[in-house]
């Protein structure tokens, strides 16, 4: 019974929440189909599926609040949960940041984030991926190790207030680590949609061959301040990191985006005047459901305007105590790029360093938002407008700030795929100069 | 990767996400619910023989039926108010089972006879779809058949059973501390978790096991408007695989370590730390800058733990250095041919790691693995030389051995068991030196204390971490804090600068309740024991930046 229609879900709500008796309660029906296929030296290793369709209810008493959860669906086990939310609410600690639940809200137009290949996909078909992926490898002395995972689902959200949302999406999400036999090279490539219709896992396998093959017997150069050409799965790894903009921790003193002597930099000059990055559910290539987790209404809002900070991200309590509306947590973001090419980019550079992505990423200071990780699978010299040979892999200690202040060009878009598992990121390709690099590093 | 989104759930990071990581089969239930039994061990081993049975006359050459009831309780608080208390319930079988040389795996909610024979049906007929691509069949090194055992993990109160009012009101008395010193913020959080594992299998074995891990935490934050700086310094308490005992802050396990701090050994006194962690958070906040360059460095066990994890403990799994990481967690530096030579020098004389799953109080600790092979203890590096990896059944032959080394885990009944790091820990010296000997014989060195920021290649050749407290040593004395420090190296070459190391009296455990590793992920807990350690000559850089 994983996909539930809108229909059945909203009888199943309204059924948990006849059973309701204490102030109030919020329900949330939710379910998931997802299958994987999992391979390493040319071989499959594992494959799975599973199924799971969850109820949960959240009941309150005053500030009181209690949650549990279920999934068995029968009209005992749908009063058990509620009476047991109750118990539980009637026994937790008054918390004073419980908001009451949201009434009904105004959502936009459904958003593209369900496709029906990909609810179709079947074991053949990552089956075949695999084998796509594999096979020619095989062919050119390479070993793949790939990871194909698919999903489909609902959400839904019922109130004691009158709110009901509905939305189904699917994802397919695939990576793939192409190894030279010689142990020398190595490259990645990765693709994460909505729609399976889109995806050719041949392709994206290629690309990473070719990157494995291009990469053995790298050079290594010495680290230092680099001009850098940041492929999107690479610049929107950083990027990402600093798009939690939440307000509460800016007003605390505790974000990058606190300022001396207090207050926060709403309002300000953050980053080169080029940079705008947005949010937008209905956006075509990173689709996301018009509706927050806690039901708040999702709306295109800017995150980064001109290079200013345009909007901090409010929770639902933290913008009662501030008197603004709360902000609903984005399903993505979205940067604008320029009409630059890849090739247009190397072609314009001089002396620099090609990124196809880093690894390991983990914050050094959350002050100034200093980052630390490496480049892997790809990272090449540029010189005179060509690239000239693989390099050695760099370690590197930045922060996205102080990188998107340094913006040479930015480039195409593409929906990025991060090492570090963010999804629903449309980025540019971007060239950045005075790049830190600390150190080499011997892996492959 | 687990352990971020760990540190984001308490409100600690950038994310202040407030549910916890529920698997997606988890239930949220009522703290009574997690001290009734639900099934007893006849109750299981009849429906495991169902499940074994039906693989079988299936054809399946290997079965292992595990049927798993696991708890979590989580108590999260932020100065005086409780933010939530969450407790849940999974209850499952997982059943694997090799047919046509392949495995094969199916996992269900449903723990009845009908359930169980339904699952098992389904792990042979994936096991023999999957032979299709299989180039290299599975080889089980074979493992005595135990009969009918149990293990419990040596607790001396039963944290669950522990109300849950007495853990809200100690980290309260905690946060008031830390506030009442002027901190500007305190996340505080309690993690206790249970396993209830029975394991049977076609070979005879019949395993009961109750497992129990404890993690109580915080983060004390100071913000100095006039300066623009915010400074945390973390708990010094470990993750444990112990019962709410460990919250006795007993005296005999408190250590006056150098630099006036007070370290902990086998229980913990959280509310005394967070009242130190205000105190220091200060003495960061005015701390030197480090300057940059080449240090003799004197590592705290609460520190040295994550650089032994990331550096020897994840390029000694064997799965790594075969491949089957490559796509996710990466390779290893310690390619087979290093290990055949013999002679691959990994650290210096002195150096000596050790895999165990046997440790009293370590977060590894069980009696047999998930794949019931009996835990044990062996050496990976002996006098500096790589001798051994970490393998389990199905790859020891690779390595040309007859045992396991009884290293198979798996998070929930729901996810197939494979390699999983044991406790991988450096063996304290045989010279007797204390932590403050040591720090008297370094002229330009740091003395670092606690984990703090890391991060190492695919392969764990190049690795930066940061730390939580910097003290500077010059010419043998501690003469104040620094930060911005954090240190770059590469594996072998930091292990071969490994200098001195503390006798067993300075020997103590830590951890990481939640290792990432595999896809789909899955999270381990494993523990790291070692003494204070001296390194020389490590590249120190300064990570200070301004905005």
């Amino acid at each position: 019974m994983a996909i539930l229609s809108k229909e059945e879900t909203k009888k199943i709500l309204e059924k948990v929440l006849s059973f309701s008796k204490a102030d109030g309660c919020s329900v949330t029906l939710n379910g998931q189909d997802r299958g994987n296929i999992r391979y390493a030296r040319n071989s499959v290793s594992t494959s799975g599926e599973d199924s799971n369709v969850t109820l949960g209810v959240q009941s309150y008493y005053g500030k009181k609040s209690g949650s549990a959860t279920i999934n068995e669906f029968d009209d005992a086990s749908l009063e058990k949960v509620v009476r047991r939310s109750e118990e539980l609410a009637q026994l937790a600690p008054e918390n004073p940041e419980f908001m009451e639940p949201l009434p009904q809200q105004s959502y936009g137009p459904d958003s593209k984030t369900f496709s029906e290949a990909t609810a179709k996909i079947t074991p053949d078909y990552r089956a075949q991926a695999a084998a796509d992926s594999i096979n020619p490898a095989a062919a050119k002395d390479v070993t793949a190790a790939g990871y194909l995972q698919d999903s489909r689902g609902f959400g839904s959200l019922m109130t004691s207030k009158g709110l009901y949302a509905y939305n189904q999406a699917t994802s397919v999400d695939f990576t793939v680590t192409m190894r030279s036999n010689d142990g020398t090279g190595s490259g990645w490539a990765a693709a994460d949609l909505n729609d399976v219709s889109k995806l050719n896992a041949a392709e994206v396998s290629k690309i990473a061959i070719d990157k494995s093959l291009m990469s053995r017997n790298a050079k290594a150069i010495e680290p230092g301040k680099y001009t850098v050409i940041l492929e999107p799965a690479a610049g929107s790894d950083l990027i990402r990191l600093m798009l939690n903009m939440n307000a509460r921790q800016a007003d605390e003193g505790r974000s990058f985006l606190a300022k001396k002597g207090g207050g926060t930099k709403l309002g300000e000059k953050l980053v080169d005047e080029r940079v705008n990055i947005y949010t937008d559910p209905w956006h075509s290539e990173v689709p996301g459901s018009p509706w927050a987790g806690d039901g708040l209404a999702r709306k295109k809002m800017d995150l980064i305007k001109n290079g200013v900070v345009a909007n901090l991200l409010y929770d639902r309590y933290w913008a009662s105590q501030k008197g603004v509306e709360a902000t609903p947590f984005p399903s993505n973001a979205i940067m604008d790029g320029g009409n630059a090419s890849l090739e247009d980019m190397i072609k314009d550079t001089k002396k620099g360093v090609l990124v196809t992505r880093f690894w390991y990423i983990r914050p050094v200071d959350p002050q100034t938002l200093l980052y630390t990780g490496l480049t892997r699978d790809g990272t090449f010299y540029i010189e005179n407008g060509k690239i000239k040979h693989p390099i050695k892999n760099f370690r590197f200690n930045e922060s996205p700030v102080i990188m998107l202040n340094n913006l040479e060009t930015l480039g195409k878009q593409v929906r990025a795929v991060t090492s570090e598992g963010a999804t629903s990121l449309y980025m540019p390709y971007m060239k950045i100069r005075d790049f830190t690099f600390s150190s080499l590093s011997d892996a492959v | 990767m687990k352990r971020r989104n760990f540190i984001q759930l308490a409100g600690m990071g950038a994310g202040a996400m407030m549910l916890p990581p529920l698997s997606a089969f988890s239930n949220v239930v009522d703290p009574a619910r997690m001290l009734d039994p639900l099934m007893d061990t006849a109750q299981k081993k009849q429906l495991a023989d169902i499940a074994l049975n039906t693989a079988k006359s299936m054809g399946a050459t290997y079965a292992d039926v595990r049927i798993g009831r696991y708890l979590n309780q989580f108590v999260i608080t932020r100065e005086k108010k409780v933010q939530n208390i969450v407790n849940t319930e999974s209850f499952g079988v997982g059943i694997r089972v090799i047919a046509n040389g392949t495995w094969g795996f199916a996992a269900s909610n449903s723990v009845t006879p009908d359930g169980l024979k339904k699952t098992a049906e389904r792990a042979v007929v994936i096991a023999k779809a999957n032979s299709k691509f299989q180039k290299e069949p599975v080889k089980l090194a074979a493992t005595p058949s135990y009969g009918e055992v149990s293990w419990k993990t040596p607790i001396k109160k039963n944290g669950f059973e522990v109300p849950v009012k007495e853990k809200v009101d100690l980290l309260m008395n905690a946060n008031s501390r830390a506030m009442d010193k002027g901190a500007s913020f305190i996340n505080s959080l309690m993690f206790l978790v249970n396993e209830q594992k029975y394991f049977a299998s076609t070979e005879g074995s019949y395993i009961d096991q109750d497992v129990h891990r404890t993690w109580p935490s915080f983060n004390v934050t100071m913000i100095d408007r006039q300066s623009g700086q915010f400074k945390t310094r973390n708990a010094f308490s470990a993750p444990v695989g112990m019962g709410y005992e460990y919250l006795d802050g007993k005296a005999e396990d408190k250590i006056e370590g150098p630099g006036g701090i007070i370290l902990y050994n086998k229980s913990y006194d959280i509310v005394e730390d967070a009242s130190m962690a205000a105190d220091q958070v200060k003495q960061i906040i005015a701390a030197k800058s480090v300057e940059p360059g080449k240090y003799d460095l004197v590592l705290e066990p609460s520190h040295l733990w994550l650089t032994i994890h990331e550096s020897v403990g994840h390029p000694t799994e064997l799965d790594r250095v075969l491949g089957y990481e490559a796509n996710y967690a990466g390779t290893s530096y310690l390619t087979l041919d290093k290990w055949k030579s013999g002679k691959f020098n990994m650290g210096s004389k002195i150096v000596n790691f050790v895999g165990d799953k046997m440790q009293v109080g370590s977060l590894g600790a069980v009696g047999y693995d998930d794949e019931g092979v009996k835990c044990k203890s062996w050496d990976l590096v002996k006098d500096g030389i790589l001798v051994n990896y970490q393998a389990i059944r199905d790859q020891v032959n690779i390595i040309g051995q007859k045992e396991s080394h009884g290293c198979c885990y798996s998070q929930s009944w729901n996810d197939v068991q494979f390699q999983r790091m044991p406790n991988v820990s450096l063996q304290p010296g045989k010279e007797q030196v204390t932590p403050q000997q040591m720090i008297s014989n370094v002229e330009k060195g740091i003395y670092i204390v606690k984990d703090g920021s890391f991060s190492i290649d695919q392969q764990r050749y190049n690795f930066q971490f940061g730390g939580v407290l910097f003290f500077e040593i010059k010419n043998g004395k501690i003469e104040g804090m620094l930060k911005d420090v954090a240190y770059q190296a590469n594996s072998q070459e930091f292990w071969n600068s490994c200098a001195q190391i503390c006798d067993e009296r300075d020997y103590r455990l830590n951890g990481a309740f939640n290792d990432g590793k595999g896809q789909p992920s899955q999270s381990n807990a494993v523990s790291h024991g070692s003494a204070t350690t001296r390194f020389n000559g490590i590249n120190v850089i300064n990570t200070g930046r301004t905005l």
